[in-house]
């Protein structure tokens, strides 16, 4: 069952690539769609009915496919794990897929490389649903390759422009140096335990469970998981794009906005956490690696949000949000609130999903049109849209009761009640999250103002339309370019309401027990999550993993009894940090409504509109020096001078010695005879000399 | 009885006409007739050696000999004959193609 959840995008994908061609346009969207429908359902069913009904601690379904791999004792499979990390995966994966695949039907329309599209989405599914579901590190890491495959492929869809083209390259070789440290993890691993599956096989336990058991006290056992989790990590933050590796993410908008929304918003940049969820019995082990996580995930958060304050492309602005918010994510997992982090995960599918639709729908109302200086007043051509984006707007800026609210809260106050790090730190972390709620909201605020309220500020200038958005080659839509912004078709706005709706309430899941709610989701998440020993504690980590049998449930029993103490303990504070992300939120709103509405074009630093020339000091000190070795040093020297001058002068050397033995070829068979009799006469005359002796 | 002797300095002029006569001579037919000289000169020391140590494995290398040569002759007359019909002429130091 597992594997036709997997199984059936990739169906689709061969349908659609092989045959797409001859396929009508509708054809090809009911094909697409379809496959990643049938993967929901099942997904939904099993999750429902499979899952769920299992006792808390015991929830493990495995499934082996086939034996992939097996020397000596390395083996890796094609099996699926569904647990509930994994499970809550596989429904938002699934569930907005398919919602996406649904608007792209509409939003592609009319594209010739139409079926080329669908392939590329229906791989990407396929891809990313084996990344979730792998039962190990190596078949977690062909699907991590594969979304990064489809992402190259999906980012460079429009092959006639160069910045397509070359974002998709940027994203490709930006993500090879993170699964450089994937790969070395991966071998850490295996060198240290023995085994790089998540679950127990052939008697041999799974590389979590052994890293759980691990003695604190052991010396090497700091510095190894230190390594593992710091290189785990360097592979999320290329794929999850934080600092320093996030550069490819705001690039990658060059491909069709209906990608963007799902492998650059929603699923697979959020494959980081949940690397970092899945292994969170070896990095819980490293304080050092929370550390680091914690704080590159807040920086990351602060310097993105400060970068989307100034952007003017409306999908560059949802972009660098994203890198924001991944940022939150992770800090959520450096201070070892990794439930919290995933809790976000599944919040910011919803609502940045949304928002990215929604800006496509803007985008194709506004006939390609991206740059948000150029829009204004659409709520009243586009009410649909101005309504869904509404809520996906509230949600992000963390209006009450919204989901983005509720996540969003957990990671701030569990940011400042940390236990994981050394003191002080979570309030530091805290300040600086909290001021990216901030301007979280500022930004949000700013680009809906800029976009749908106000004057409208085109119809004057729409020459330039040209070099900006999604230009669909042989676009053919009846009503030329010059019309007004038009509400778009009802397969492009049924999805926006659907996810529209599933940002009002999707919260709901994991209201915390201090706001009256008794979060189901953290409790639901809670035997796969490791616990986080507190700093300055060598107390026996709780060994909660994947593992087979009743040890489980028992370990995992004392964890939550805990943690409901803190949470009874600190309820007075907990609520008085709601209130202040409250209040920052509706401020930040008000700030952004107070400015923009006023002044639409305000002008803003050049520094952030040129996002910190992050780019040019990369050109400088990465690939200028690169190219100069690789041109001046590396190709004019080493391979001209060096490799070519060994082989040439070998051959010279050759040549030269042979045009003096030549000369012994008379071509004269009477000499040749001579010689040989000479040299007859020679081997006799030492024979003889040797008897005579 | 003839010693053994004799026999060897026969088989040595034998011999050392024929490799004055490959060296010194032109013609293919003269140069090959030479080869067949030293052969047989070969031969006869076999043979006499074989006579005077009372061992037959000596003669028995002898009969080898003669079917190498047969071999010999039938090729040689062969590339001889060849040879003619391209070059038109049997002189040995035309034939120099493998020269530079």
């Amino acid at each position: 069952m597992l594997k036709w959840i997997v199984l059936a995008p990739l169906i689709g994908a061969i349908i659609n690539g092989f045959f797409g061609k001859r396929l009508g346009e509708k054809l090809i969207g009911l094909i697409a769609s379809a496959s990643v429908g049938v993967s929901a359902l099942l997904a939904f069913t099993v999750f429902f009915t499979k899952l769920l009904p299992l006792p808390v601690g015991e929830r493990v379904i495995t499934e082996h496919f086939f034996t992939w791999i097996k020397v000596g004792n390395f083996q890796a499979d094609f099996a699926y794990l569904l647990d509930p990390l994994s499970g809550i995966y596989i429904l938002f994966i699934t569930g907005v897929g398919l919602l996406i695949h649904i608007y792209a039907t509409g939003y592609m329309h009319g594209d010739p490389g139409y079926y080329r599209f669908f392939t590329y989405l229906n791989l990407f599914m396929f891809m990313m649903l084996t990344l979730v579901l792998a039962d190990n590190l190596l078949l977690l890491f062909v699907g991590w390759e594969g979304v990064g495959l489809c992402s190259y492929l999906l980012i460079g869809y429009y092959i006639r422009r160069q910045e397509a083209g070359d974002a998709a390259k940027k994203a490709f070789i930006t993500n090879r140096i993170g699964d450089f440290g994937y790969m070395i993890a991966m071998f850490l691993v295996f060198t240290t335990f023995g085994t790089i599956s998540f679950v127990a096989k052939g008697g041999v336990p799974s590389f979590l469970e052994q890293a759980a058991a691990l003695s604190p006290e052991a010396i090497w056992t700091f510095g190894t998981m230190t390594g593992i989790a710091l290189l785990l990590f360097v592979g999320a933050t290329g794929k999850s794009a934080q600092i320093p590796l996030f550069v490819w993410l705001p690039d990658a908008m060059a491909g069709p906005t209906p990608v963007s929304a799902l492998i650059h918003a929603a699923t697979m940049v959020t494959a980081g956490v949940y690397l970092t969820a899945r292994c969170s019995a070896v990095v819980v082990k490293s304080p050092t690696a929370m550390a680091v996580m914690a704080v590159i995930g807040a920086a990351t958060a602060i310097f993105a949000a400060t970068i989307g304050l100034a952007q003017n492309d409306i999908k560059k602005v949802l972009a660098y949000s994203t890198v924001s918010q991944l940022g939150y994510m992770f800090l959520a997992c450096g201070v070892g609130a990794i439930t919290a982090g995933v809790f976000h995960v599944v919040t910011h599918a919803f609502f940045k999903a949304l928002l990215f639709l929604g800006s496509g729908s803007v985008i194709h109302g506004m006939h390609e049109e991206q740059d948000i200086r150029r829009m204004g007043g659409l709520k009243k051509y586009m009410p649909i849209t101005f309504a869904t984006m509404m809520a996906g707007w509230l949600a992000i800026s963390g209006f009450p009761l919204l989901s983005g609210f509720f996540s969003k809260d957990e990671i701030l106050w569990k940011t400042w009640s940390t236990t994981a790090l050394p003191h002080g730190w979570g309030k530091f972390l805290w300040v600086i999250a909290a001021l990216t709620a901030l301007i979280t909201a500022i930004y949000m605020t700013r680009m809906m103002v800029m976009t749908f309220f106000g004057e409208s500020r085109f119809g004057k200038g729409h020459g330039h339309t040209d070099h900006h958005g999604d230009a669909h080659h042989g676009d053919d839509h009846g009503h030329g370019h010059h019309g007004d912004p038009h509400e778009s078709p009802a397969v492009m706005w049924v999805p926006l309401a659907v996810l529209a709706v599933l940002s009002i309430v999707g919260g709901f899941i994991g209201v915390p027990a201090a706001l009256g709610g008794s979060n189901h989701f953290e409790h639901f998440l809670e035997p796969v999550i490791a616990h986080v020993v507190p700093a300055g504690e060598a107390t026996h980590a709780v060994p909660a993993t994947v593992e087979h049998g009743g040890a489980e449930a028992h370990s995992a029993a004392p964890a939550s009894t805990e943690a409901h103490g803190d949470a009874h303990h600190d309820v007075g504070t907990e609520r008085l940090f709601t209130v202040i992300s409250v209040l920052l939120g509706f401020l930040g709103i008000g700030l952004g409504a107070a400015v923009w509405l006023k002044n639409p074009l305000k002008s803003m630093p050049k520094l952030l509109e040129n996002k910190y020339y992050v780019d040019e000091i990369y050109e400088t000190t990465v690939i200028q020096p690169l190219e100069h070795t690789s041109r001046d040093l590396l190709w004019k020297v080493v391979d001209v001078k060096i490799i070519d001058g060994v082989v040439n002068g070998a051959a010279r050397t050759f040549a030269g010695l042979s045009g003096i033995l030549r000369h012994t070829q008379s071509g004269y068979a009477r000499n040749y005879a001579a010689v040989i009799l000479i040299g007859a006469i020679i081997i006799i005359g030492y024979f003889g000399f040797l008897a005579t002796r | 009885m003839i010693p053994l002797s004799w026999y060897l300095a026969l088989s040595a002029v034998l011999f050392t006409i024929g490799v004055v006569g490959v060296i010194i001579q032109r013609n293919v037919i003269v140069l090959f007739m030479c080869v067949e000289l030293m052969l047989n000169a070969v031969n006869l020391t076999l043979v006499a050696f074989s006579r005077f140590l009372g061992d037959m494995t000596g003669q028995l290398f002898v009969f080898i000999v003669m079917a190498v040569a047969a071999a010999e002759a039938a090729v040689g007359l062969a590339i001889i004959i060849s040879l003619f019909r391209n070059r038109e002429t049997l002189n040995i130091d035309e034939a120099d193609l493998l020269k530079l």
